[in-house]
C-alpha cells in the first residue's frame, strides 16, 4: 500500500475514536512540551551567561596569587600573596600583547553615610581598571591617576551601595566613612547586574589603590592584576607573556610550579557553559523520561485498541489484508498519533517558554535543533512503542479475530 | 468443465491439549463455476471448518484443495490473503461491517488491499452499492441502516472485487423472514449472472433456494443432492401479499 493511503487509513481510524486518540496523544503532548520547555529554559540560561561574560569583556585576563607547596602540603589560590607592584610594572613594560594593566587589592568593611550603614566589598585599584572592565559612571566621574598617586580619599560606588546609603538622594559629593575615614563619593557606577555565578556586581565601593593600601588595609598586598589583551585573539599570547614575565620576576626555577594563576574570560566562559550545559542536559533528561512515559501510554492504549478492534482486524484480513498490511496500519497509526502529539507538544512547550519569560522573567531560547530533537524523539517513541501492538495485531488468526466478541 | 473448487480427501485436525479433534474427515468435493450450493448440518458437524478452508482463512491438515485450478493447501499467509482478496467474497451472519465507517468506505475496503487506485476504487464501490439498491445511502454509517441494508452493503463489499465465488456464512441468521427472502433473492440474482455461491446454513428453509445441497455430519459429507430451487422472488411477493392482507384485516377490526 502506498504511504499516502496508509496515512489516510490511520487518520480515519484516529478520527473515528477521538476520545481514545486524544488521550493517547496527551502523553506525547506532555512529554514533548516538557522537553521543549525544559531545554528552552536551559538554553536560555546558558545564552544569558554567555552574554554576561561577553559583557565583562572577552579580552580580559586576571592574574591571581598562587598557592604554595611546602613539603607536599598545598595551599589554594590566593593563600599566599606573591604579586607586587613591580610585577604590574614589568607586565606593563614587557608584555607586547597586553594593552592595559591594573593592580587590584580587596577588602571589606561596614561603610557609613549619615545614619545608614551597609557592608560592602572595597576595591583599591588604578583608573585603567575601569577601562579594562568596561565600567562607566551614570553620575559624577571616575577617579584619575593623579588622585591615585596622591592617595586622595575619593571613591566611586555601585548602585546597590548607592541605593542603601543614599535612598532618594544624590550620592555624588556626599561623604562615606570607611573604617572611620571620610571618603568623598565622586561617581556612581553603571549597573552591571549579577555575575554569571550569582554575585551582585553593583555591591561595591572602588577607591584609588594607594588610598586603600595606605589608609584602609595598611599593607602593600596586591590580590589580583587585571589586564586587557590587545584583542580577543591576542588573549592566549598575552597569557603566555604574563606567565613568562612573572616567572622571571619571581625567580622560579624550571622545576618549580607557577606561584600565580592567569585566568582568561574564555576559561570562565567555558566553565560557566559547562555548568549550564549540565543543567540543560539534566532538565532535558528529566523531560525525556516524561516522553518515555508518554510512549508507554501509547503502547498501552494501542494494545487496548488492538484488542478492541480485533473484529475489525479479522474483517480486514478476510477481505485480503496481509499480516504486513495490518502491521503497517497500526504502526503508521501510532506514528501519526505521536507526530500530531509532537506538533501540539512543540507548540505547547513554546508557549510555556514564552509564559516563563513573561512571568518569571527568565530568558528562554527554543532553537530549531530542540524542535527537531523533540519531534524526532516523538516519532521514535511512536515506532518503538507502536511496533509491539502492531505486531500483535498482525499475528492474529483471522478466524479467531472474525468471531471475537 | 474445470471445477472452480476441488477438495481431495481434505482433513482438518485440531489439537486441544491432549485431545485431537477431527473436524473434517477426508472430505472430497467438486463445485463447478456458476453453481449455487447450500452446506447444511447441525453445529459441530464441520460446517465452519469447511467454510474456513473454502474461504482460505485456514489451511487443511492434509489433502489437497484446488481453487480455480491451483492447489492452495500449502499457500503462505500472504498468498492466502491475496486469494481471499481476488477470488472470494465473504458475507457473514453478523454483517461484519466496520463500525463508524460509511457504507462506501466499507465497500472500498477490499480494493484498498488489491492496490486499486483511489478514484477507480470509489467508482467500483459506488457501482456495487448501486447494484444493491443503496445508491442513496452510500454515506450512511452501519448503525443508520436496517439489518437488510447492512447485509446488502456486506454483499456489495463481497462483490466489489468481482470474485469467482461468494461464501455466505449464515447470511440470514440475524434477519427476519421478509428480509431473509430479500437477501436470498439477491443471491439468486447474482447466481443467475454467473457468480458461484456457497451458502453455509443450519436453516433448512434457506437451503431450499440452492440448486445443490450438501449435508455434513460428524466431519463427513453425508449427502450431496441436486434439488429444484424455489424462487425467492416469488416467495417474497407471497409474503408481502400476506402481510398486506393482515394489515388490511387489522384495519377492519
Amino acid at each position: 500500500m502506498m504511504i499516502t493511503r496508509l496515512v489516510n487509513v490511520a487518520v480515519r481510524a484516529i478520527r473515528r475514536n477521538k476520545m481514545r486518540s486524544s488521550l493517547t496523544m496527551l502523553g506525547i503532548i506532555i512529554g514533548v512540551a516538557t522537553v521543549v520547555a525544559m531545554v528552552g529554559i536551559g538554553e536560555g540560561a546558558s545564552s544569558t551567561v554567555q552574554n554576561q561574560i561577553a559583557a565583562m569583556g572577552d579580552n580580559v585576563l586576571m592574574v591571581m596569587s598562587g598557592g604554595w607547596n611546602r613539603g607536599g602540603v598545598r595551599g589554594g589560590t590566593g593563600s599566599r600573596h606573591t604579586l607586587t607592584l613591580e610585577d604590574v610594572d614589568a607586565i606593563r613594560a614587557r608584555a607586547p600583547s597586553v594593552a592595559l594593566v591594573a593592580a587590584m587589592t580587596r577588602s571589606s568593611a561596614q561603610v557609613v553615610a549619615g545614619n545608614l550603614n551597609w557592608p560592602t566589598g572595597i576595591i583599591g585599584t588604578t583608573p585603567d581598571y575601569f577601562t579594562i572592565r568596561d565600567m562607566r559612571v551614570t553620575q559624577g566621574r571616575l577617579f584619575t591617576t593623579a588622585e591615585n598617586n596622591s592617595a586622595s580619599k575619593v571613591c566611586v560606588i555601585g548602585t546597590t551601595v548607592a541605593e542603601n546609603l543614599f535612598p532618594g538622594s544624590d550620592p555624588v559629593g556626599a561623604i562615606i566613612r570607611v573604617k572611620n575615614l571620610p571618603f568623598t563619593v565622586i561617581g556612581v557606577l553603571e549597573s552591571k547586574g549579577s555575575s554569571p555565578f550569582g554575585g551582585d556586581q553593583d555591591d561595591t565601593l572602588i577607591a584609588p589603590l594607594l588610598t586603600v593600601q595606605r589608609r584602609i588595609t595598611g599593607s602593600t598586598t596586591i590580590h589580583m592584576i587585571f589586564c586587557s589583551a590587545l584583542s580577543r585573539q591576542d588573549t592566549p599570547q598575552a597569557s603566555e607573556q604574563i606567565t613568562t614575565i612573572l616567572r622571571s620576576m619571581h625567580r622560579l626555577e624550571k622545576s618549580e610550579d607557577d606561584d600565580f594563576f592567569v585566568r582568561t574570560q574564555t576559561d570562565i566562559a567555558s566553565t560557566a557553559e559547562s555548568v549550564t550545559g549540565v543543567m540543560t542536559m539534566m532538565l532535558g533528561s528529566i523531560a525525556a523520561v516524561s516522553l518515555l512515559v508518554g510512549g508507554i501510554g501509547i503502547m498501552n492504549i494501542m494494545l487496548v485498541s488492538v484488542t478492541e478492534r480485533t473484529r475489525e482486524i479479522g474483517i480486514r484480513m478476510a477481505v485480503g489484508a496481509r499480516p504486513r498490511d495490518i502491521l503497517w496500519q497500526f504502526l503508521v497509526e501510532a506514528i501519526v498519533l505521536s507526530l500530531i502529539g509532537g506538533v501540539i507538544g512543540v507548540a505547547l512547550g513554546y508557549g510555556i517558554c514564552e509564559a516563563v519569560s513573561k512571568i518569571a522573567g527568565w530568558s528562554t531560547l527554543v532553537t530549531t535543533q530542540t524542535i527537531i530533537l523533540a519531534m524526532g524523539f516523538a516519532s521514535l517513541v511512536g515506532v518503538f512503542f507502536g511496533f509491539y501492538p502492531a505486531r500483535k495485531a498482525a499475528r492474529l488468526d483471522p478466524i479467531v479475530a472474525l468471531h471475537y466478541e | 468443465m474445470e471445477p472452480l473448487i476441488r477438495l481431495v480427501s481434505v482433513s482438518k485436525v485440531y489439537q486441544m491439549g491432549d485431545i485431537r479433534i477431527r473436524a473434517l474427515h477426508s472430505a472430497g468435493l467438486d463445485i463447478l463455476p456458476g453453481e449455487m450450493v447450500a452446506v447444511k448440518g447441525p453445529s459441530g458437524s464441520g460446517k465452519s471448518t469447511l467454510m474456513n478452508i473454502l474461504g482460505c482463512l485456514d489451511r487443511p491438515t492434509s489433502g489437497q484443495f484446488f481453487l480455480n485450478g491451483r492447489d492452495v493447501a500449502n499457500f503462505t499467509a500472504d498468498e492466502l490473503a491475496r486469494t481471499r482478496n481476488q477470488l472470494i467474497g465473504f458475507v457473514f451472519q453478523g454483517f461484519n461491517l466496520l463500525p463508524r465507517t460509511s457504507a462506501l468506505e466499507n465497500v472500498e475496503l477490499p480494493l484498498l488491499y488489491s492496490g486499486t487506485p483511489q478514484k477507480q476504487a470509489r467508482k467500483l464501490a459506488v457501482d456495487a452499492l448501486t447494484r444493491m439498491g443503496l445508491a442513496e445511502r452510500i454515506e450512511h454509517l452501519p448503525n443508520q441502516l436496517s439489518g437488510g441494508q447492512q447485509q446488502r452493503v456486506a454483499i456489495a463489499r463481497a462483490l466489489v472485487t468481482h470474485p469467482k465465488v461468494i461464501l455466505a456464512d449464515e447470511p440470514t441468521g440475524n434477519l427476519d423472514t421478509l428480509t431473509s427472502l430479500e437477501v436470498m433473492a439477491v443471491f439468486q440474482e447474482l447466481n443467475r449472472n454467473g457468480i458461484t455461491i456457497i451458502l453455509i446454513t443450519h436453516e433448512s428453509d434457506i437451503a431450499l433456494y440452492a440448486r445443490r445441497v450438501l449435508s455434513l455430519r460428524d466431519g463427513r459429507i453425508s449427502r450431496d443432492e441436486a434439488v429444484a430451487p424455489r424462487d425467492a422472488m416469488i416467495d417474497l411477493e407471497e409474503v408481502r401479499r400476506q402481510k398486506k392482507t393482515e394489515e388490511t384485516d387489522d384495519d377492519d377490526h
